[in-house]
């Protein structure tokens, strides 16, 4: 069976380079990098290594690069340990409402401890307006959080212009990077932000290794208590070996950049177009032009989307779905519904994330397998069925 | 993939008795409160006895299989029969759901139960002959 892998905002495949440059940390240079000793020394080059390459990807300095378990812990570290740092200053903190829930819950886990959380809407297309963040900022505002690019819908942000803003308030400004960073071209210092997440396994490095990158003389508390490693904000014996493929992840992301960005566009927008046009009834989720490079969501009316995920794993067919259905909570994606889409529509969605590894072939596969499955699914559906009679009643 | 049972997983892809009776003798559609999701049943009556069911459904995989398990458990059965199929004998018969999607299984039997209610109330207008 033909296999199509279209869910890279999941996970991505590990690149045989990263893996070859992870293998030694797995082998014999087995040794603590806080140790003093040879053992020591390999592990903390590796260490320092993969630091210089992490925050060549961002345009960082070394020295400002926290390597953290997760994109999810870096969200948790910035937005606790930013606005407990400067609670002294005031307890008001500003996410957006589409933001990840690592951002979202620790916002709520900071109003339990006090401080109090406003939530900046989106538009349709699932864009922050830098001017509604202007004026939700107040006096005892000490931290904003708005995120790069939104991993469900592909919504690139207005970060720069929203950096500027907090920039002219002196507030930290922290985004969520995990969707750009080693996808997109990121440089903290043009973005103008005060510290910004990353995660390895978004560009083709290991599960279980992020980063947070804090602008020097930015303070922050860190989340774990314990030893004086990565500058006594994340103790804990360093994950060497992810952290070494993370490395060598962020330079091949560097250096391939253009090229994969040139080859993901033209394949998104075929899927895209192809698929409305196969289809019909389909609706395209986030913004139309401003958008991750091989991120194609949408939401099939009439149907929902974990049957129909499902049925494409039958086929071979990896995709995710924001619909009600799909989550353990039976909610639908709060990302979706903050961008106004009504619940209905929202049982539809489907994403496809293509990464580096698919090719034409895995559209035209996508393309020739998914309309009998829409169509099914539709024939059996009470919702369809109404339509169908609405619109020939209408004639 | 959400842990269905094997026979989940059968009835999802290979649904039974889906579509629409042109002619039904009642019709049940029941929303779900939870996901939002919906079911429609017809049936069609013939000595007390339900002769054809057919649903539509719009859901998830759970939904699906047990819309089809609710229909092949009701068709040939009398209504009095039809109308003691449970939430938890649809999912016993399925061999269980994932705790999060027992819902799903209210949904058809309700469904089902609305699309008798129907006709038993359609029927009670022209003379009480069924209520034995
Ligand atoms: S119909 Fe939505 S969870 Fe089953």
């Amino acid at each position: 069976m033909t296999k199509s892998y279209l869910d890279h905002t999941a996970a991505t495949p590990l690149l045989p380079e990263v893996r070859e440059a992870m293998m030694p940390y797995l082998g014999d240079i087995f040794g603590n990098p806080q140790s003093l000793h040879d053992w020591g020394d390999g592990a903390r080059e590796a260490l320092e290594a993969a630091r210089e390459q992490v925050a060549g990807l961002i345009g960082a300095r070394a020295d400002e690069v926290v390597f953290t378990g997760s994109g999810t812990e870096s969200n948790n570290l910035a937005v606790k340990g930013l606005a407990l740092a400067q609670q002294g200053k005031g307890k008001h903190v500003v996410v957006s409402a589409i933001e990840h829930f690592s951002v979202l819950h620790s916002a709520r886990t900071l109003a339990k401890w006090g401080f109090e959380v406003s939530e900046v809407p989106v538009d349709r297309h699932g864009m922050v307006d830098p001017d509604d963040v202007r004026r939700i900022l107040r006096d005892d505002t000490v931290l904003v959080s708005v995120m790069h690019a939104n991993g469900e819908v592909g919504t690139i942000q207005p970060v720069k212009e929203i950096a500027a803003i907090t920039g002219d308030r002196k507030i930290p400004f922290h985004t969520d990077a995990v969707a750009t960073a080693g996808t997109l071209p990121v440089d903290v210092i043009a973005l103008g932000v005060d510290a910004l997440s990353l995660a390895a396994n978004q560009f083709y490095g290991p599960k279980g290794v992020g980063a947070l990158w804090v602008r020097k003389g930015v303070r922050i508390i860190p989340l774990l208590d314990g030893g004086i490693q990565e500058g006594g904000r994340r103790a804990g014996t360093e994950n060497v070996p992810a952290i070494a493929g993370m490395g060598k992840a962020a330079e091949l992301a560097r250096q391939h950049m253009a090229e994969r960005i040139n080859r993901l566009v033209p394949l998104r927008d075929r899927l895209l177009k192809e698929l409305a046009a196969r289809i019909g009834h389909v609706v395209v989720t986030g913004h139309p032009g401003n958008r991750l490079p091989g991120h194609a969501s949408v939401c099939v009316e009439f149907i929902e989307g974990e049957a129909m995920l499902m049925l494409l794993n039958g086929k071979g067919i990896a995709v995710s779905s924001g619909s009600a259905c799909t989550s353990r909570a039976l909610k639908a994606s709060h990302v979706l519904i903050a961008m106004g889409l009504p619940h209905e529509i929202a049982q539809g969605s489907v994403l496809f994330t293509l990464g580096i590894e698919n090719t034409d072939r895995d559209i035209d596969y996508l393309l020739e397998a998914m309309p009998p499955i829409v169509d099914r699914l539709r024939q059996m559906s009470p919702l369809y069925d109404k339509f169908m009679k609405a619109s020939r009643g209408g004639n | 993939m959400p842990v269905y049972s094997d026979k989940v997983m059968e009835h999802f892809t290979n649904p039974r008795n889906v579509g629409e009776i042109e002619d039904a003798d009642g019709i049940g559609e029941e929303g779900n409160p939870v996901c939002g999701d919906m079911m429609t049943f017809y049936i069609k009556v013939k000595d007390d006895r339900l002769e054809d069911v057919k649903f539509k459904t719009f859901g998830c995989g759970a939904a699906i299989a047990v819309s089809s398990m609710v229909s092949e458990m009701a068709k040939g059965k009398t209504l009095e029969e039809a109308l003691k199929i449970t939430p938890q004998l649809v999912a016993d018969q399925l061999e269980g759901l994932p705790k999060n999607k027992f819902h799903c299984s209210n949904l058809g039997a309700q469904a089902l139960h609305k699309a008798i209610q129907d006709y038993l109330s359609k029927h009670k207008k022209g003379g009480n002959d069924h209520g034995k």
